[in-house]
């Protein structure tokens, strides 16, 4: 099977009740998720949420307590560990880079473990994928921790994987880097590499992730980023005129998509809508009927963090939906 | 179990970068041989002519096998915990490679130099007592069967020590803990060949060859041992 190419319906990565506990203390529990080849899945979190415990798991680093995981359509256990991180690579936050090596010698090492074919050819690639040609035979202790964190990356890329877990790759790194960053990710999507991404920063999540996921120890909910905003909150209109409306009843009576109002302020109504699109327009004309002098009128903007806030604060089943997508 | 030789290649030819681009594991290896050099030296110069019948008795050239025996614990002591103490540990684990080619790797990586260190330190105790000893000391210390029971020695007590050194560090989140820790369990070895050295145990070549197919197996057992001590869930995480 290409666990490129996952289009015979095989999930890239299929998780099912997957636990782990240390002793008493529950790192994560009763994971269910399944990822799509050539997917890009967000993982976020808070710190303690069992992020990195989930990705040392399905990268057969730590046994689970119960649960069982297909990761690039091979079983979880110890037995295939082996044959699993021959289809896998893991990007920890921390390059962990031999700092007395130069980036090709480090490279060399990295191709040799995974027994890469054609380790010249392959490395070069890699670092022409994360621009690094011409630092090739600098020692990594001499990088700055962009250009060491694109090591990181150009070591991951070594072994051809079909799934590359990224464990917070854009960690501590400037905008430039961080935008180097994303756009490799977005190659990498192009070429149909499984990416499972953990992160802190949402817009990254938001930018580069197909769907997403909200762990604080359990799983909070999984879906497309716009998909959770629109089941966690209600779509709204705000509209804001020069002076109060004589009757805004009357006003906002009846009008397509609109299902109801309140007042935020003397000048500012807030317009419950089913659609933003058919009731602004609506709206509009119905304001301008009524001889209101309109100042604005703008679609409510929730954003991934707003999500992500609710959700890791609250234990409401009503507000975390479904678990598995 | 098969073993890959391009991953323990690997292993060994990234060690032996990395130690030779350490200054304080350069020094290491260069201080202990030294001191173990220059004691038997000082020590054989001065002796006269009429001794030598005393030195036929004793093998004062098996007191440098304490080289094997402490040398490699440094670096073997440095193997897992530096790895873990970098943060490097995790990258090396998370590829293919088996625990007992990484092992069989870092383990190889620290024989060779400590191998080529002792052999080259022999050479010269060698050299240096054929050229400016008394020619009967000279004949006196430097026997064939003593110089074989060195050659045969030299690596196998190497790799006990590395292995002893290995599974310290493995167990070990400190460097330096697991160094000072490696250099006591290296002592018995040391002891051993000092009671050998000062002729308390009469080392005849068939006792050579004894001791050599003893230490072998204890090699193989110690690699087992330490295989099986080398958990990733515990050094990834430190738990368990």
């Amino acid at each position: 099977m290409d666990g490129k190419d996952h289009g015979n319906g095989t999930p890239a990565l299929s998780v099912h009740g997957l636990s782990k506990r240390f002793g008493s203390r529950v790192a994560f529990a009763n994971v269910s998720f399944e990822v799509d080849g050539g997917e890009v899945f967000g993982f976020l979190g808070p710190n303690g949420a069992g992020k990195t415990t989930t990705v040392r798991t399905l990268g057969t680093l730590i046994a689970p307590t119960s649960g069982s995981a297909v990761v690039a359509g091979i079983p979880l256990a110890p037995e295939n560990a082996e044959q699993i991180r021959r289809r896998i690579s893991i990007m920890p936050e921390s390059p962990g880079l031999y700092l007395r090596l130069s980036v090709v010698e480090n490279l060399e090492c990295f191709a040799d473990l995974y027994q890469s074919p054609h380790a010249r050819e392959r490395i070069e690639r890699a670092l022409q994928a994360v621009d690094l040609m011409d630092r090739a035979n600098d020692v990594c202790g001499s990088l700055s921790k962009g250009l060491r964190q694109r090591v990181a990356l150009a070591r991951a890329l070594l072994g051809d994987p079909r799934i590359l877990f990224l464990d917070e790759p854009t960690a501590g790194l400037d905008p430039v880097a961080t935008q180097d960053v994303h756009e490799l990710i977005d190659r990498l999507r192009r070429r149909g590499v499984t990416i499972f991404l953990t992160t802190h920063r949402l817009e990254e999540a938001e930018r580069l992730c197909d769907r997403v996921a909200i762990l604080n120890t359990t799983l909070r909910t999984i879906g497309r980023p716009d998909e959770l905003r629109d089941r966690l909150f209600a779509k709204t209109l705000t509209v804001t005129t020069l002076a109060p409306l004589p009757d805004p009843d009357r006003t906002f009576a009846d009008l397509p998509a609109v299902n109801g109002w309140h007042p935020d302020g003397r000048r500012t109504y807030i317009l419950a809508v089913s659609d933003p699109a058919v009731a602004a327009p609506a709206a509009a004309r119905a304001l301008v009927a009524a001889g209101a002098d309109l100042l604005s009128i703008s679609p409510s903007r929730h954003t991934l963090h707003d999500v992500y806030l609710r959700l890791v604060n609250t234990d409401d089943p009503a507000a975390t939906g479904k678990q598995a997508g | 179990m098969s073993v890959s030789i391009r991953r323990i290649r690997a292993i060994v030819r990234k060690e032996l970068l990395e130690y030779r681009r350490t200054p304080s594991i350069v020094v290491a290896m260069a201080i202990i041989p030294l001191i173990f050099l220059i004691q038997p030296l000082v020590v054989v110069f001065g002796l006269p002519a009429s001794s030598s019948g005393q030195l036929a008795h004793g093998h004062v050239l098996l007191y440098l096998l304490g080289i094997p025996a402490l040398v490699p614990v440094l670096i073997a002591a440095y193997a897992v915990a530096g790895e873990r103490q970098q943060g490097t540990l995790e990258p090396v684990l998370t590829t293919p490679v088996r625990r007992e080619e990484f092992l069989l790797g870092k383990a190889l990586a620290a024989l060779v130099p400590s191998a080529m260190v002792a052999y080259a330190v022999y050479a010269l105790f060698i050299a240096c007592v054929e050229f400016f000893a008394d020619t009967a000391v000279a004949s006196a210390l430097l026997q064939w069967p003593q110089i074989l029971a060195q050659v045969l020695l030299t690596p196998l007590i190497a790799a006990w020590s590395i292995w002893a050194g290995m599974g310290i560090s493995a167990r070990s989140n400190d460097i330096r803990v697991a160094q000072q820790l490696g250099m006591l369990a290296g002592i018995p070895t040391v002891a051993l060949t000092s009671l050998i050295a000062f002729d308390v145990i009469h080392l005849t070549l068939g006792r050579a060859f004894g001791l050599a197919a003893a230490l072998l197996v204890l090699d193989a057992i110690g690699w087992r041992i330490v295989s099986s001590a080398f958990d990733r869930e515990r050094l990834i995480t430190g738990t368990r």
